[in-house]
């Protein structure tokens, strides 16, 4: 069965058809992108499988579970975690905790529990801390597990959080623009990362990226769209040569 | 042992007050402004979740007060004193011990009840028009009250002090002072278990930054949720423990000045900070007190004083720390889970 | 017939409202702030009013020894009013908000400060005068026309709804015509975008708020005149109903103002036409929070829409 299947996915904003009729089918562990021009339309459509919006029209199945209606949260404990386009992290909170909150939707401890700290209570904080603990050391953050993330490096901060997205323990992980703004040797940097995730956890990466560098050297299927629209859908070699992509990006020297 | 020198401190502190008052070594103004103290903490600490944790602005938080002191004094006044609507009190005397608890229970619920009408539109709308809500909310509940004749409207609502007599009549210690301290440092102690936890800490994550906050699995609206009933519900009991140390009531104690007044102590302390608000709270009820000689004045020299903190200290006193983060070794006489 | 007697009464009570709601939406539209010490400011401008107007008729105020006719007392109360109330808004203004706009600090400490701010306005205007209301003088003949079937109306009345309705007019051209009208708009959307234009941030936040409070002056006259009993509190209720008003409408448009305004006028009419009138706030606030609930950023407010 395929972890997400996208059917005729359209999203209205106004007269603005910012998707329109898309459809994927991404099987698990799969290292895939999807690239387009500025205002394709990419964001909008890692929104609707987030549950940010919902669609005009189409499907979006998780697992074989339509996501129609469900919340953001709800979504997210389906398996589907992902990063934003800006960092929009907890700025007040370390790290830790930031990372933390994130297992919010399997916390499996009541109100109750909380106010009366039961055996259950401290067994579940302790099972959550030990993963936080755990994907911080293997992300080389445990210097920074104190420290607030406005204080750090906008590279580190891209980190913490995939981080975040990966305590989630998520089946599908959604990046959107994570080499945006990077210095070359953080890009450097960020494509191990994205290589070690995928070769250490059960997930499926889908990035949105820019940076040919870093889709052709990770990805082994590259969607595009301009306009909300699909244009190519292939392997890296058989997007460089497509001319529909080429159009779209003409004048962009990256491609 | 050390690390229960902190816990061990607060109950000999309550002890303490409670024999230095039954002994009249503390007489009875000095206990009532401990008592109004103790009202105020709660008050303090529990508008924080929203306002300071939460970042949301309600203004409303008297109003919350008001129903769980009317509430709660209802359900007292009807089992152990002489009323308009029942006659004769429907239980004896000896009974209080398990009534009043159990009334300011029923009261704290009350407002967290009531506490929806703030919490369901906050899953759809923020900020500006929230704290309109909570206004809107306040003046509702002041002039549904005010409407009530059978709780004597206006003219307000008494008969609660038969409750202490009715304790004092088995055992003659000063019993809402006693219960006055066990409910605030009850407040306290929830609000800091429920702010400390993961779960908790989901309120903070909304406040900054929700839509990260709800894409990440946090589920918002029972957030809202808990944090508005938490903090209603918590008012509610502050209103029921003021209505009983003062043994009589009426709407106007508690409309948009109290709110505001609650509002003062939540920034003076610092939002976000528990200790920091309970901290103001101890100094905005002395400050209340020490300023009595000015009159008239004392409502124009402390907001003075709060829009001098707002230029110089915005912050407030503590910012959103926690005294032991500032005096780290604090933690060697507490443990806290 | 009762129901246009009704009617003119909501109208008269609504424009007041109205008239408050215009300041709290100018300032809100301009700087995100919700003013709160916008009620008390009223108020202050209901006693300017009575001291500009007892001083002109040598009945009190700074005796001066002046006899004046009451109409002449009138046409110089109105502009001198507003004028100084105008000059006790930027006074807040520059004094208080500037201060913590030029340090950056959170939206929330400049609405705490307004809040306390309109504290001080309400206490201390009780410290140095004393708690005895003061009662304002006739400045205008009173009038009565009637419409027949039972209607009348005072002169008094349709000033009061002309004057909420020209200074909406007035306001409507300035925000949408004028320069620095346009600015006002502008500056929610872009702070950075406005001294572009040529015109300085500051001049147009004093602007603001001198058209803002000079209202808010003309109002606390032609409150004055129709209940010419002060006290201090007075601004107090009116200045939450008005501001929630202003909410209802959809604050930050002036419009709303106007439209919040009158409907807060007529549900409470309305309610007391019907209802015993100790009803009235809890029916008005009631009707205020479902229209919030219902359509959370107000009648004409549009929702913010995040991108992400
Ligand atoms: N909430 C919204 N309301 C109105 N229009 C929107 C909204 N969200 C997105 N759009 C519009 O939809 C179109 C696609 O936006 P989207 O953010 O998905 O583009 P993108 O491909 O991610 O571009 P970029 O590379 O710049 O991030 C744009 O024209 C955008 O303005
Ligand atoms: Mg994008």
């Amino acid at each position: 069965m395929s972890l997400l299947e996208i059917n005729g996915l359209t999203r209205r904003f106004g007269g603005l058809i910012a998707v329109n009729d898309f459809n994927i089918d991404l099987g698990e562990h799969e290292l895939v992108a999807l690239i387009g021009p500025n205002g394709a339309g990419k964001t909008t459509v890692f929104n609707l499988i987030s549950g940010f919006y919902q669609p005009s029209e189409g499907s979006i199945k998780l697992k074989g579970k339509d996501t129609k209606g469900l919340r953001p949260h709800q979504v997210t404990a389906l398996g589907v975690a992902r990063t934003f386009q800006g960092i929009r992290l907890w700025g007040e909170m370390h790290v830790l905790d930031n990372i933390r909150i994130a297992q919010h939707y399997r916390l499996g401890y009541s109100l109750l529990d909380c106010f009366l700290r039961t055996k259950n209570y401290v067994h579940r904080e302790k099972a959550i801390d030990a993963i936080a603990w755990e994907l911080l050391e293997a992300m080389d953050l445990k210097d920074v597990a104190y420290e607030l993330p406005r204080n750090l490096p906008y590279g580190v901060q891209r980190r913490v959080e995939i981080a975040r997205a990966m305590s989630v323990k998520p089946s599908l992980l959604l990046l959107d623009e994570p080499a945006a703004g990077l210095n070359s040797s953080d890009v450097e940097g960020l494509i191990k990362l994205v290589r070690w995730i995928y070769d250490n956890f059960p997930v499926t990466i889908w990035m949105i990226e820019h940076q040919m560098k870093v889709v052709m050297s990770l990805c082994t299927r590259i969607k595009v769209i301009d306009f909300g629209t699909t244009i190519a859908d292939g392997s890296p070699d058989e997007i460089q040569k497509n001319h529909a992509v080429i159009k779209a990006y003409l004048g962009d020297d990256t491609i | 042992m050390q690390k229960h020198t902190v816990t061990i401190g607060v109950f000999a502190l309550i002890a303490l007050i409670a024999v230095l008052a039954q002994f009249n070594v503390l007489d009875a103004y000095y206990v009532s402004v401990l008592m109004f103290m103790g009202v105020n903490i709660i008050l303090a600490t529990s508008l924080n979740l929203v306002n300071g944790y939460m970042g949301e602005f309600s203004c409303g938080h008297g109003g919350f007060m008001c129903v769980g002191a009317y509430v709660s004094s209802l359900c007292t006044v009807l089992m152990f004193s002489k009323n308009a609507i029942l006659g004769a009190p429907l239980l004896p005397p000896s009974m209080t011990f398990i009534g009043f608890p159990l009334a300011l229970l029923v009261g704290s619920f009350a407002a967290a009840i009531a506490g929806l009408v703030v919490a369901i539109p906050s899953f759809k709308t923020r900020g500006d028009y929230l704290a309109i809500i909570t206004l809107a909310a306040n003046y509702i509940v002041i002039s549904a009250i005010n409407n009530m004749e059978i709780i004597g409207g206006p003219r307000g609502f008494m008969g609660m002090s038969a409750t202490e007599v009715g304790m004092k009549s088995v055992l003659d210690i000063p019993w809402v002072l006693i219960f006055t301290m066990l409910g605030t440092l009850g407040s306290v102690w929830l609000l800091r278990r429920f702010v400390s936890s993961t779960l908790g800490k989901g309120v903070s994550a909304i406040s900054q930054d929700e839509i990260a906050a709800e894409i990440m699995s946090v589920d918002t609206n029972r957030m809202k949720l808990i944090a508005f009933m938490l903090s209603s519900g918590l008012a509610g009991l502050a209103g029921g423990l003021y209505a009983h140390i003062l043994g009589y009531v009426n709407p106007q104690s508690f409309d948009i000045m109290r709110s505001t007044e609650i509002m003062v102590m939540v920034y003076l302390g610092g939002m976000g900070s528990l200790s920091g608000a309970a901290l103001a709270a101890v100094l905005f009820t002395v400050l209340m007190e020490a300023l009595r000689f000015l009159d008239v004045w004392k409502w124009v020299v402390i907001p003075l004083l709060l829009i001098l903190l707002m230029q110089f200290r915005p912050e407030g006193l503590m910012g959103n720390k926690e005294l032991a983060d500032l005096f780290p070794k604090l933690r060697k006489f507490y443990s806290f889970k | 017939m009762e129901i246009f007697q009704h009617i003119l009464n909501a109208l008269q009570f609504g424009s007041f409202y109205a008239l408050i709601a215009l300041g709290y939406t100018l300032v809100y539209g301009v700087l995100r702030l919700i003013n709160f010490a916008h009620g008390d400011i009223f108020m202050v401008g209901a006693y300017i009013a009575y001291f500009v107007a007892v001083t002109l008729l040598g009945i009190g105020g700074l005796h001066l020894g002046m006899d004046m006719h009451p109409a002449l007392a009138l046409a110089i109360t109105v502009p001198a009013t507003m004028i100084l109330t105008a000059l006790v808004g930027v006074a807040l203004e520059r004094t208080m908000y500037r201060p913590l706009r030029r340090k950056g600090a959170n939206r929330l400490y400049v609405v705490i400060t307004a809040l306390m701010a309109g504290l001080m306005l309400e206490n201390g205007n009780l410290a140095l005068l004393g708690a005895s209301r003061k009662r304002f003088p006739d400045l205008l003949e009173k009038v009565v026309w009637d419409l027949g079937g039972g209607v009348s109306v005072t002169n008094l009345k349709v000033i009061v709804i002309v004057a909420a309705i020209a200074v909406f007019l007035l306001l409507q051209f300035i925000v949408t015509r004028t320069k620095i009208g346009m600015a006002m708009r502008g500056i929610s959307y872009d702070k950075f975008a406005i001294p572009l234009m040529g015109i300085p941030l500051d001049t147009i936040i004093v602007f603001t708020f001198i058209l803002g409070s000079s209202m808010a002056g003309l109002a606390g006259i032609l409150f004055a005149m129709s209940y010419p009993i002060l006290e201090p509190y007075m601004g107090a209720l009116i200045g939450w109903k008005a501001f929630i008003a202003a909410v209802v409408g959809g604050i930050g448009d002036i419009r709303g103002a106007i439209v919040g305004g009158f409907l807060l006028g007529f549900i409470e009419i309305g309610v007391v036409a019907v209802f015993p009138s100790t009803l009235r706030d809890l029916f008005a606030f009631s009707v205020l929070l479902i229209i919030l609930w219902l359509r959370p950023t107000g009648i004409f407010g549009v929702a913010q829409t995040t991108k992400i």
